[in-house]
């Protein structure tokens, strides 16, 4: 009896807990050809913890589409020594995490964590990982990716930020989340509008646009001390910042000189340089990785398509054809290919192209889909869409296979980016 | 070794990640919400003296949104009348200033349509000067899709919402 109410409260908590914490809810659809079946055991002492490091673990590989979880049936081996191969074997699991917490006295927690490789029986990795007790979620990102690395050769992205836009009437809110949408921290909250935000390359900094003048007016904001610079506040309109891979300086739009055309210009004001001479609409620019050269809309040709040009100036080349217009660029990681959003027939889908051959591979089924960004290890595509009549966010595997929504608490979510860094490991 | 790297490194992110970052500097920006607001503009009483034509509402000047198809910026010609209305009324009250904004439909990318409404508040700015206002009683804005008049999808919210108002200040 004791012991059920003992359950019983903590489950109260942790429902809790998970609600105040939720920005976002979020569903899945789709999955991987072949997932990888791997069973993640709850951590020893996790049950003292606020918050499960591993369900955080379990919703973050589940998010990917790539692994199955298998339950481990009661089984609760939490070192080498207490494990019985045979046991998960019988069950199919290839993967076993196994752990445990360590409270200590200074209010730091100590997490040890292994993944084994249940067919071979041996250890992949191990790591101690400490940090104070507020931080549960980004240790358990941290493992998750972890996991995510061993077993797909990929580096994980859970530990990764995103940013968007939330409205939720006349009100806007930057937001800055985890890529699983909590930790919600809010940049900016105001009564007039707020458009493309844009990580600087080392994730300290977020550029956006903000009407708060009156106009669209360009900003770059540090995250850590909210110390904030008008980045450009010039008659009409200022928008669509764009880091270049250095961070060294930016690419925005600016109307001063006529038409919507590209300037390159320092993250301080300084050294103001315009770009494109179009005179007609040049907008949403983004920078190669290697910082070469910038893709950009642009409506010279009649409709808007993606062109490509040298950051030193010089002829534009137009990269999309075909019916339909083509939306906000941007650059995979690796250089390889761009990803936008097609607009055909009324529908908006997120498509990519390769640079090398030029093929279209449409991701999404006609919709809402605009605003697309990779996430750092390219696997993943996050993009504004629309449910139930509701501005969301979603994502997409870059194979198009995998798709998942999330929806915030309230209003709509907007504008969003994925932050272009890795965490400093 | 290896793994007490890999937790002091974790650790100092971690401290960097929690400080500072939730405090959003909204002062100055709410600050200028009051400036954008305002549409109507009442400058005197009617009486048997001079009535301000603006203030008309069977005035052709009571008109001050100008509509356009899909993706184009060019002014129609059935709001041309009111546009040149704007025109002669601004150079004969050269005190009066126009803020012109400019608005698009959902239908492309936020940052291409808040050019494309910057390029249609832009096309009305130049009739204007074109009719005789002067450029410093004028400017223009966009707010793209940011303020849709409807917000259903559908060709009668976008029709609303493809415009270029014309706010006097």
């Amino acid at each position: 009896m004791m012991r059920l109410l003992r359950i019983g409260v903590g489950l109260l908590l942790l429902a809790q807990i998970s609600l105040a914490n939720a920005e976002l809810s979020i569903e899945i659809v789709g999955a991987g050809e072949y997932q990888i079946p791997v069973s993640i055991v709850p951590f020893g002492g996790d049950e003292k913890l606020g918050q499960s490091i591993q369900k955080i673990i379990v919703n973050d590989l589940r998010r990917t589409g790539l692994f199955r979880i298998v339950n481990n049936a009661g089984r609760t081996p939490h070192q080498p020594d207490q494990i019985h191969y045979p046991d998960w074997q019988s069950r199919g699991v290839e993967a076993l995490a196994i752990g445990m917490v360590e409270s200590q006295s200074n209010g730091l927690i100590k997490v040890r964590f292994r993944l084994l490789d249940v067919v071979k029986e041996f250890q992949l990795t191990g790591q101690i990982v400490s940090s104070n007790e507020g931080e549960i979620r980004a240790i358990s990102h941290h493992i998750a990716d972890l996991i995510y690395e061993k077993l797909t050769g990929d580096k994980g992205t859970f530990s990764t930020q995103i940013a968007y836009v939330n409205r939720v009437g006349k009100r806007f809110t930057l937001i800055v989340a985890d890529s699983d949408g909590y930790n919600e921290q809010n940049v900016l909250t105001q009564h007039e509008p707020i458009m493309s935000p844009a990580w600087s390359p080392d994730g300290s900094r977020i550029a956006y646009v903000s009407f708060e003048t009156g106009r669209a007016a360009v900003y770059v904001q540090s995250l850590y001390t909210t110390q904030r610079v008008l980045l450009a506040n010039f008659r009409g309109s200022n928008s669509a910042p764009a880091w270049s891979p250095d961070g060294k300086r930016l690419a925005i739009v600016l109307t001063r000189d006529g038409g919507s055309q590209i300037y390159l210009v320092r993250p301080d004001g300084s050294g103001l340089r315009r770009l494109t001479f179009s005179g007609v609409i040049d907008t949403s620019p983004n920078f190669s990785p290697d910082g070469k050269f910038i893709l950009f809309t642009s409506d010279r040709g009649g409709r808007p398509q993606v062109y490509r040009m040298s950051v030193d100036g010089g002829p534009a080349l137009r990269l999309t054809f075909g019916g339909g217009s083509n939306f906000s660029p941007r650059h995979s990681p690796d250089g390889k290919r761009f990803v936008f959003a097609h607009l055909e027939n009324g529908g908006f889908r997120i498509a990519t192209q390769s640079f090398l051959t030029g093929q279209m591979e449409m991701l999404t089924d006609a919709g809402w889909g605009k605003k697309p960004s990779y996430a750092p290890n390219g696997k993943l595509i996050l993009f504004a869409s629309e449910a139930r009549g509701r501005g969301i966010l979603a994502t997409v595997s870059s194979d198009g296979r995998i798709k998942q929504n999330m929806f915030p608490q309230k209003g709509d979510a907007r504008e969003p980016v994925w932050g272009s860094n890795f965490p400093i490991q | 070794m290896k793994r007490l790297l890999i937790s002091v490194a974790l650790l100092s992110l971690l401290a960097a990640c929690s400080s500072n970052k939730t405090k959003a500097p909204t002062e100055d920006s709410m600050s200028s919400n009051t400036k954008s607001s305002s549409t109507t503009s009442q400058v005197t009483a009617p009486s048997r003296t001079t009535v301000d034509p603006l203030s008309d509402s069977t005035s052709i000047l009571a008109k001050r949104s100008v509509y356009y198809p899909t993706d184009v910026d060019t002014i129609q010609n059935s709001d041309k009348r009111v546009v040149r209305a704007h025109a002669s009324y601004l150079s004969e009250h050269p005190n009066r200033n126009v803020r012109l904004e400019g608005n698009a439909d959902e239908r492309g990318s936020n940052e291409y349509n808040l050019a494309l409404g910057q390029r249609r508040a832009d096309g009305v700015k130049k009739m204007l000067e074109l009719g005789g206002a002067n450029a410093n009683q004028l400017d223009s804005v966009s707010y793209g899709e940011e303020k849709p008049r409807g917000t259903a999808h559908n060709e009668n919210s976008w029709s609303q919402n493809r415009r270029t108002d014309i706010n006097y200040r």
